[in-house]
């Protein structure tokens, strides 16, 4: 029997914005337990919320990016149950009106392009967060309202592959908007899957299994995988799929009961009396489709056909939107694309790497990026000398001063290295006997030899050129 | 006996709502819960075709706030009108996980 694998996914994105989304608390992660919180976020009585206009900015502003329709009058509902995190025992979310709806995902598996709709996209509050002991659990409620976005795709996604895809761009597009850090490893991204099966041919879905909070796209990808073979063994023996939630062990690479759903959920939605309906005109949508930064896949088109660097190139540097305008910029102040793109998936990637930062918090420029590049491309420095003006560089060091202080530069005058040439062609009749024999080796000895006066300074494409005119002479 | 709704939804309901009912009560509230329904069932007689359905009775519209942060330095004395606290955590019995949300 064939089976095909129907994937939803649920993603949950948080919000950079400066105040809660339905109280003026700082949205700040680090302080101490309940130091961002006041009484509309314990839920107090009588207190009333106020929706934070920077979150329906951003809604709207992940709406378009997502090819999404826009509700124009959105309210919102309260979804009610009992946990301490929520110490209203309701989380107020979207249900009727979701800000947008019916948008869409471009991907590519396999050279194989294919859109993943987007069901919805709803604004609500995060909850608290809750630590356990042994004997009590404790509750921290500053990440109470912080502002989230949910996006649920359809049913699209027919592979772990695809959802791996799907979470890339949907990462990226959203990363490149500027409202979260879409962050899996700090929690500013979060998914939940949904995954069924059915034999080629039918019409139903099959019975869907929900995984939650796996936290990296590689975990969603194996766990996804490990899960399509699992309900595929379970219905050739003979079984059949409960509606479950399952759990992902890392240690294991298995996915393992942790509840049996019975019934559906009954979070009683209704209407959300505290909060006024929102109406969105079509004018702060046209303003915030200016505001819109280029997307991802558009740069890499125009990085591949306008600046002539590689798919896998572009796809590097479009990683983060920082990377992308960092690139631009390199290439505005006269760098070679094909260099900057080198340079930065290269070195500076690796510096970020090995110093656990972002390319925005270092002194990294990108002026100062391209003027050492332009330094290598006419020949003043080598790229081995680049190395050295690279470790300065991400000091805060401007490249040109520090080679000019280093007396780095390279000897490419060749009226400076003629005299040195002769010198060395004159004192080794020997490699210059070989050299007439064909045996190339032979001027490698000079160059060598020419590095070992000038300290290493020569520019060996020179004088290898001289070299071989002042020797067939 | 009742028609509007069952003793079993009436349990139901009070324990989505966390209330403890015992089986001897159920038909008390049974009945009055009917009778509740059945009341508002007379709105059902207004002849709302063609009427957009409303989610809310403000006649605000769009009334939103600016995203600027304020801390209105409020951690003591919430905490302080916290049944129990520790390091400036609220502290609660041991949380079994029921919902599987927002874990």
């Amino acid at each position: 029997m064939n089976f095909e694998t129907t994937i939803g996914l649920e993603v949950h994105v948080e919000l950079k914005t400066h105040s809660k989304i339905f109280s003026p608390s700082p949205v700040e992660f680090g302080d101490t337990p309940n130091a961002n919180t006041n009484v509309i976020d314990w839920g107090y009585p009588g207190v009333l919320p106020t929706t934070n206009k920077g979150v329906v900015h951003d809604g709207i502003m992940a709406g378009l990016a997502l090819h999404a329709q826009i509700e124009p009058t959105p309210h919102f509902d309260r979804k009610n149950y009992f946990y301490p995190d929520n110490p209203k025992a309701y989380q107020i979310t979207q249900s009727e009106t979701p800000i947008a709806h019916d948008g869409w995902v471009e991907i590519e598996v396999d050279g194989q392009k294919k859109k993943i709709g987007i069901a919805e996209m709803h604004i609500e509050e995060d909850a608290g967060k809750n630590t356990h002991e042994a004997e009590h659990s404790f509750v921290d409620l500053n990440r109470q309202g912080t502002p989230l976005i949910e996006i649920v795709s359809k049913p699209d996604i027919a592979s772990a592959d695809e959802a791996y895809a799907y979470l890339e761009q949907l990462r990226q597009i959203i990363q490149f908007t500027g409202i979260s850090d879409v962050k899996m490893e700090e929690g500013s991204m979060r998914v939940d899957t949904n995954i069924s099966i059915r034999p080629v041919g039918q019409k139903e879905y099959g019975t869907k299994v929900e995984m939650k909070n796996i936290n990296s796209f590689t975990y969603v990808k194996k766990s996804l995988q490990y899960e399509e073979q699992r309900q595929q063994r379970e219905i050739m023996s003979g079984g059949r799929i409960q509606q479950e939630t399952r759990r992902f062990d890392e240690t294991t690479g298995k996915t393992e009961l942790m509840r049996v759903k019975e019934g559906s959920d009954d979070y009683r939605y209704f209407p959300e009396p505290d909060l006024p309906v929102l109406t969105i005109s079509q004018d702060w949508i046209d303003q915030i489709q200016k505001e819109l930064p280029k997307p991802p896949a558009e740069r890499r088109k125009d990085y591949v056909n306008e600046l002539g660097i590689t798919d896998y190139d572009a796809m590097v540097i479009t990683q983060t939107k920082e990377m992308s305008d960092f690139f631009d910029e390199m290439v505005q102040a006269g760098a070679d694309a094909k260099l900057a793109a080198n340079y930065l998936q290269g070195d500076v990637n690796a510096y970020l790497n090995d110093n656990q930062v972002d390319l925005q918090n270092t002194k990294i420029t990108p002026d100062h990026l391209a003027t050492m590049i332009k330094l290598i491309s006419d020949g003043t420095i080598s790229s081995k000398m680049a190395k050295k003006v690279f470790k300065a560089i991400t000091k805060g060091e401007e490249p040109k001063k520090f080679v000019e202080e280093k007396g780095m530069i390279q000897l490419s005058d060749p009226a400076k290295l003629q005299p040195i040439v002769d010198d060395v062609v004159a004192a080794n009749p020997q490699s210059v006997e070989d050299f007439h024999n064909g045996k190339d080796r032979a001027i490698g000895f000079l160059v060598g030899q020419i590095m070992k006066q000038t300290h290493g300074k020569a520019n060996p494409q020179v004088i290898n050129k001289m070299l071989k005119e002042s020797m067939s002479k | 006996m009742t028609e509007k709704i069952s003793e079993d939804q009436v349990k139901h309901v009070a324990e989505l709502a966390k209330l403890k009912i015992d089986d001897t009560q159920l038909p008390y509230f049974t009945t009055q819960l009917d009778q509740i329904i059945g009341l508002f069932e007379t709105l059902s007689e207004v002849d709302t075709d063609g009427v957009e359905p409303t989610s809310s009775v403000s006649d605000q519209v769009n009334v939103m706030r600016e995203d600027v942060a304020e801390n209105w330095h409020q951690q003591k004395a919430l905490l302080e009108n916290a049944p129990d606290t520790q390091d400036g955590y609220i502290r609660v019995p041991t949380i079994i996980d029921e919902s599987g949300e927002n874990e």
